[in-house]
């Protein structure tokens, strides 16, 4: 799960990382408010939505006048903005982040992951912040610095020192990182992040430091014990389709092909949309339906992929383990009855009792084309395609 | 033989008398496992499908002998009951339960590396479909019946994806000595390395099917312990083709984020590295069939 800039640098503030005077604004007038509110001469607004690059895009606007500030949140509310991470379709703005502009001395990276390697939190720095950590990686690999942290006693300070000696900062600018980065080392612990990532990390003319730009991402499967991280989910940031399949408790992904997809079980699913490939289609959409096919998730399963106007065929493929194949089919019928199905519908079931699940859809009445294999199934639904 | 799990290993199961873990265990004791009780904490002294309840895993293995703990407990207490086990010296814990947090994983890992060599408990899981020795035992969740006995083993990290490759085996007369699950998330307790390893000393396994996914380093950290370690054929395929970068496909640990991340790339590396890839998941019992006909029996190393 991502969250806002703003919604992240609230959190980590918490922990003791600085940041800039800012705050939310959710309209131009309000926009102005926080200006004053904030005092000085000149501002940033930047338009808040999950995606990076946002400067490039132009979705964020230095300002120096009330007249300024108004006229970009003006610009930026409501707009769509298309960076070079969201794709074609964009993202909506509609929050922004209020904060003062500082003389900059220097930017430098900082991010904290979990390392699927070395099954670590490592704490990833760099003396050039401002590009992205891929960017980074390529250009100047040797000029990462890395400190693993050790679960059983957390991050340590000397390890935090180590990195702002490491970036070359002044003692007074190391004290003041140590602090930043144990911070957001703390925030990452206790509020069961997957990342965060402070780029750039700023030194100010006048030797302050502070996060400049923060992203946060959180683990979905620990949200039940971050109640105050889970409200943070704006959900206009995401596929609507794919918010309302989290509702069902079904796993969906909107992909750009035209062949809709049920599958019980995320690697089946892969490997089928992989033999849809093969067959020369392309998936309209990732779907699992989890283990239990009843006949209400595969009814929501069938309306979630019609609602994908580009979708000209469907296949549904499942295993049958625990479940029992003529269970599925019934639930397939079922669903395929109320649910108005109006392109061509390929069902294979494997598994345990395959041949009563295949009698029901056949003795259904119900235009379901129906496969023995894998192959077999994408061959037909790539064929049945209007 | 087989890896892991047999008819003899002694096994509990933790969350034993809900409602998954009720219908797990019958499922398990009809295919023969050696199931000797199991643990749900407040309700010790009772029985539950003819076997006695404990209130702590210390008291279980004390009283059964136990060696293997099956995990269906719910997400939130996982952690906490992988390490109970390893701490009452269970040496094969298998988590099914789907969702635990992955820094919970992080603190698990560390604490199982806190008891020496020869009596670390083995973790596999969690979010997982479980262990099957074909025609001996099962701690899992999967259906029994699409398993033949033979001399393949077959290592995955999704469960169902798992099950194709059975059954096309299966339609091919093909049999398996174990099928192990490692599981769909970001953090294993087993890895591909690990049960690869283990097949590669078992003498009657004579070739391994590896399932991977888009996301992670595991495929290509096994890519080089083949080349470099393994006499044994091993047959690989990579789901997730069509995969977007940055997109969480089901699988917490299913999202391409780093270098090397996609199906792709992995498939590539694994060919490099001298794994026959199925071109298709269509085709993984065929390419099994391929690679038996190929490989006449050869000889095994000797345990190290």
């Amino acid at each position: 799960m991502d969250i806002h800039e703003y919604q992240a640098k609230e959190l980590l503030t918490a922990f003791g990382v600085p940041v800039p005077k800012g705050g939310v604004a959710y309209s131009a007038e309000q926009a102005v408010y926080r200006a004053s509110e904030i005092g000085g001469m000149r501002w940033v607004v930047k338009a808040q939505i999950h995606s990076g690059a946002r400067g490039k895009a132009g979705g964020i606007r230095l300002c120096s006048t009330d007249a300024d500030v108004r006229q970009a949140a003006k610009e930026l509310l409501g707009k769509t903005l298309v960076t070079a991470q969201t794709g074609p379709e964009g993202l909506p703005v509609h929050r922004l982040l209020v904060e003062q502009a500082l003389p900059i001395e220097r930017e430098l990276y900082v991010g904290l992951v979990l390392d699927r390697k070395r099954e670590r939190i490592v704490v990833v720095a760099h003396p050039h912040g401002g590009m992205e950590i891929e960017e980074i990686a390529q250009r100047e690999p040797a000029a990462i610095l890395r400190e693993v942290v050790e679960p059983a006693v957390g991050m340590q300070a000397f390890q935090a020192r180590e990195l702002g000696f490491g970036l070359g900062l002044a003692p007074p600018q190391v004290g003041q990182a140590v602090t930043a980065i144990l911070g957001a080392y703390q925030a990452f612990r206790e509020l069961d992040a997957t990342m965060v990532e402070i780029n750039p990390l700023v030194v100010t003319k006048d030797g302050q430091v502070l996060a400049l730009d923060v992203k946060m991402s959180f683990d979905d499967n620990a949200m039940f014990r971050r109640p105050n991280v889970a409200e943070l989910r704006d959900y206009a940031q995401e596929d609507p389709r794919e918010a309302e399949a989290a509702e069902h408790g079904l796993n969906y992904v909107a992909l750009e092909g035209d062949i809709g997809c049920i599958i019980n079980g995320a690697g089946l699913a892969m490997a089928t949309m992989d033999m849809i490939k093969h067959a020369g289609g392309e998936p309209a959409n990732f779907l699992d339906i989890g283990g239990g096919a009843s006949p209400d998730r595969v009814a929501a399963a069938f309306r979630l992929v019609l609602s994908d106007k580009n979708v000209r065929a469907i296949l549904v493929n499942v295993f049958a383990g625990i479940n029992r194949c003529d269970w599925v089919a019934q639930g397939v019928v079922q669903a395929v009855r109320e649910v108005r199905v109006p392109v061509p519908l390929v069902v294979r079931l494997a598994g345990t009792n395959v041949e009563a699940g295949r009698r029901i859809l056949k003795e259904s009445g119900l235009a379901i084309h129906t496969a023995d294999t894998l192959s077999e199934a994408a061959d037909r639904v790539v064929a049945a395609r209007q | 033989m087989s890896i892991l799990l047999d008819e003899e290993t002694r096994v509990i199961v933790q969350g034993f008398t809900g409602d998954k873990g009720t219908f797990h265990a019958t499922e398990m004791i009809a295919y023969g496992t050696n199931v000797v009780g199991g643990v749900t904490p407040g309700k010790g002294g009772n029985e539950h499908l003819g076997r006695p309840v404990f209130n702590t895993v210390k008291e279980a293995v004390e009283r059964t002998g136990a060696v293997a703990s099956l995990i269906l407990v719910p997400a939130p207490f996982c952690a906490d009951a992988i390490m109970e086990a390893a701490d009452a010296g269970i040496r094969l814990v298998v988590t099914i339960t789907d969702g635990v947090p992955a820094q919970d994983m992080i603190r698990v890992k560390r604490y199982l590396w806190r008891y020496a060599k020869d009596r670390r408990t083995t973790l596999i899981g969690p979010n997982c479909a479980g262990v099957i020795s074909a025609g001996r035992a099962m701690m899992g969740i999967m259906p029994g019946h699409i398993y033949t006995r033979g001399t393949v083993g077959v290592v995955t990290r999704s469960g169902t994806l798992g099950y194709e490759a059975a059954a096309q085996m299966q339609a091919l007369g093909i049999g398996i000595t174990t099928s192990v699950g490692i599981g769909g998330d970001p953090i294993n307790g087993s890895s591909f390395v690990d049960i690869l390893a283990l097949f590669e000393q078992d003498p009657d396994t004579n070739a391994v099917v590896m399932i991977g996914e888009i996301g992670g380093p595991q495929e290509a950290d096994a890519a080089m312990f083949v080349k470099e370690q393994m006499t044994k054929p091993v047959i690989g395929y990579v789901a997730g083709l069509t995969a977007p970068k940055g997109r969480r496909m089901g699988h917490a640990g299913a999202i391409i984020s780093a270098f090397g991340d996609t199906a792709a790339e992995k498939a590539e590396i694994m060919r490099s590295a001298g794994l026959t890839v199925a071109p298709s998941p269509a085709e993984l019992g065929g390419t099994v069939a391929q690679a038996l006909a190929r490989q006449p029996a050869r000889p095994v190393l000797a345990e190290r």
